[in-house]
């Protein structure tokens, strides 16, 4: 295993920012959430849960997919360019790289998106194992370790040192790109990462969440779960915000709108809420015309349609911060719970 | 608290009431949510203590919809917003059976999360019965205490009283929890630079990610259709050209509430990301107390709100190029 003194990581930071985009945890206003790396930035990688998930750096929240200029017949049309340049996204726990697994789900299945494909290929993840586990998560429910990272690299932070293992070709290339940075660890320090990795599994399995069972959720209830009467008392204390799929790392519904420039046309993709009275607004009017079916839209989609349509995958990876955001205190841990009554 | 839920009962049994608007435990110690109940059964789950901070008066446009009364429980603050809802014509007063429940300051769990206490287990001394000065919060990392005062919502540090403004009975003793003055932030700001000004709010204001949970918490956003969710004009944002467009957003529904936002705080206590909203609804509110006088939202349900309204001693519109 390699690691780094914490204090050079800012040394590690600027090296990788050399030629790369660097993602990674900082506190702006006071709130935490991935961002472009500067010498300036506050970085927090102590943060347990960014409020927003990383999945910014492969699908933005907002993001141009071809420009029109002219008038009349003479119009030229420029489509965005695809992203080019590498980019190292750092400190992802492992929640979060479960998420971006269900967002290849969607954007690498034919057909292809290629605005996300491109970012996939030029993105590399360094994810990081969670020291302190809070009671809000239940990654361990969807079968994750959040001490043991699956990604490019996998890193612990543990004493005084960043601890540092590649795991993909990706990984060991930029491996090789800091290895000026990088020491050897002994087996002393091995058996430290060892120990850490066992102090937050311990944790895990004290987590109030930790043991939610997934029975009855699956792809094959479609009728028995849509049908039930339970959405109609789960969903009244909703208020129809955005806020549960704009911090989840897995909700994956964009909006295609123009925007009109005054000497032509941007189309721009954003992402949309199932929450919204005007999602998947068609000429007809909307296909879901009350908050209970858009609510049980959200859920439905999580535990039964996405594994019906993905081999048995949730779209849910327990990473709860629906849980700590909602502003009415519901959440998918609380819908899975009620039908289990 | 037992009180509370005992005379609830009583009411649902005797008919006055055909359902209960409250609060339903959560399965964490801090996560409550609104609900109705409709049987004494359902009432098992009922609770009422320091993390009961949601004000329930705008679940009431749609409860005096429904058939027969709803009981609604009101904290001191919250019914200042159902008495500005009536005044919109937005609840049905007939509808309501209002118990002013006490208050003794509401806790925010972001606030001890903040103190760096994670993987909370349970809080302990939140509930109505205790209400301790000091909460013990056991954590997973040990256990740690923290002062109920430091937990406070926001809003409660400038509470705006322990008296119900509406009711039809009300149970328990409210404590005093103001320690600050509501402007004195605004006054802060007010006294920046105007370079300063902008640097402030464009670093709160780029970080919102326009999930509305601020506008559909808002007693006073009771449109039907909101005009940023109508499909018919360019309003309907749901993307920006940068972070900083959303300032059109925030400061458009600041005009939009001002002489009628109470200062509930919601919009503050559910913003995901932490950004301060209710300053800029105490900037118009400041400066409605200092243009027409003294005027509290929702505080009396005959008195005419100021931007409604017109006298002689209102201000000429040039106090604006005057006071800069």
């Amino acid at each position: 295993m390699l690691k780094i003194e914490k204090q050079k990581l800012s040394a590690l930071f600027s090296k990788i920012a050399e030629d790369k985009d660097l993602y990674l945890p900082v506190k702006e206003a006071g709130q935490v959430n991935f961002a472009a790396w500067t010498e300036e930035a506050e970085v927090a990688l102590d943060t347990l849960k960014t409020v927003k998930s990383p999945k910014d750096a492969f699908f933005p929240q907002s993001e141009n997919l071809y420009t029109c200029r002219g008038t009349n017949k003479n119009i030229q049309i420029k489509p965005e360019e695809l992203c080019d340049k590498a980019f190292v996204v750092f400190g992802m726990k492992m929640c979060d790289v479960k998420g971006i697994e269900v967002l290849d789900k969607v954007f690498l299945a034919d057909p292809v998106d290629t605005f996300y494909k491109a970012r996939r290929e030029h993105g590399i993840i360094v994810a990081m194992a969670c020291n302190e586990p809070e009671e809000t998560c239940f990654c361990k429910v969807f079968g994750t370790d959040a001490a043991e990272p699956v990604a490019d690299v996998a890193t612990w932070m543990v004493g005084d040192f960043l601890y540092w293992q590649a795991k993909t070709e990706k990984g060991e290339a930029l491996t090789k790109e800091l290895e000026s940075l990088l020491t050897t660890s002994d087996a002393n320090e091995d058996a430290a990462v060892e120990a850490k990795k066992a102090e937050i599994r311990t944790i895990i399995d004290k987590l109030p969440y930790s043991n939610l069972s997934l029975e009855g959720w699956n792809g094959d209830v479609l009728m028995e779960k849509f049908d039930s009467p339970i959405w109609e008392e789960l969903y009244k204390p909703c208020l129809a915000c955005g806020t549960c799929t704009f911090v989840c790392p897995t909700c994956q519904c964009y909006d295609i709108k123009d925007y009109d420039t005054g000497h032509g046309v941007q189309r721009f993709r954003c992402w949309d809420s199932c929450m919204y009275s005007d999602f998947t607004m068609m000429a007809h009017g909307n296909n879901r015309t009350s908050q209970m079916q858009r609510f049980r839209q959200r859920f439905m989609h999580k535990l039964v349609y996405f594994p019906a349509n993905n081999d048995g995958m949730y779209s849910c990876v327990g990473c709860g911060r629906c849980v700590e955001k909602c502003p009415a205190a519901l959440n998918i841990v609380k819908v899975i719970k009620a039908f289990q009554e | 608290m037992q009180e509370l839920i005992n005379r609830a009962k009583e009411l649902l049994a005797n008919g006055t009431v055909a359902r209960v608007l409250g609060w339903k435990k959560g399965d964490l110690s801090y996560n409550c949510e609104p609900a109705f109940f409709e049987t004494a059964e359902d009432m098992e789950n009922f609770v009422y203590d320091g993390f009961c901070g949601a004000n329930l008066s705008k679940y009431m446009i749609e409860a005096s919809k429904l058939e027969g009364k709803t009981l609604v429980c009101l904290k001191p603050c919250d019914s200042y917003s159902f008495v500005q809802l009536m005044k919109e014509h937005r609840v049905d007063r007939e509808k309501a059976y209002i118990i002013g429940v006490a208050c003794r300051g509401k806790l925010d769990i972001e606030k001890i999360k903040a103190q760096g206490i994670k993987g909370i287990e349970s809080v302990e001394g939140a509930a109505w019965e205790d209400a301790n000065d000091v909460l013990t919060v056991k954590t997973f990392y040990g256990d740690k205490t923290c002062n109920w005062s430091d937990a406070m919502l926001e809003r409660c540090h400038v509470c705006k009283g322990k008296e119900h403004v509406i009711f039809d009975e009300q149970i328990g003793e409210s404590r005093e929890t103001k320690d600050a003055d509501r402007f004195d932030r605004v006054a802060e700001i007010e006294a920046m630079s105007p370079e300063e000004k902008f640097a402030f709010f464009r670093s709160e204001l780029s970080k919102c990610i326009r999930c509305n949970a601020c506008r559909n918490v808002c007693p006073a956003c009771s449109c039907r259709k909101c005009v940023f969710d109508s499909t018919k004009f360019d309003s309907a944002q749901k993307a920006n050209t940068d972070s900083f467009e959303e300032k059109m957003f925030h400061i458009i529904r600041a005009f939009h509430v001002a002489g009628r936002c109470t200062d509930c705080g919601e919009c503050s206590r559910v913003c995901p990301q932490g950004i301060p909203l209710h300053l800029f609804n105490r900037k118009f509110i400041k400066d409605i107390n200092e243009f027409y006088g003294e005027y509290q939202a929702g505080a009396d349900i005959d008195e005419k709100a100021p931007l409604t309204n017109f006298t002689f001693d209102d201000v000429e519109p040039g106090i604006v190029a005057e006071r800069g």
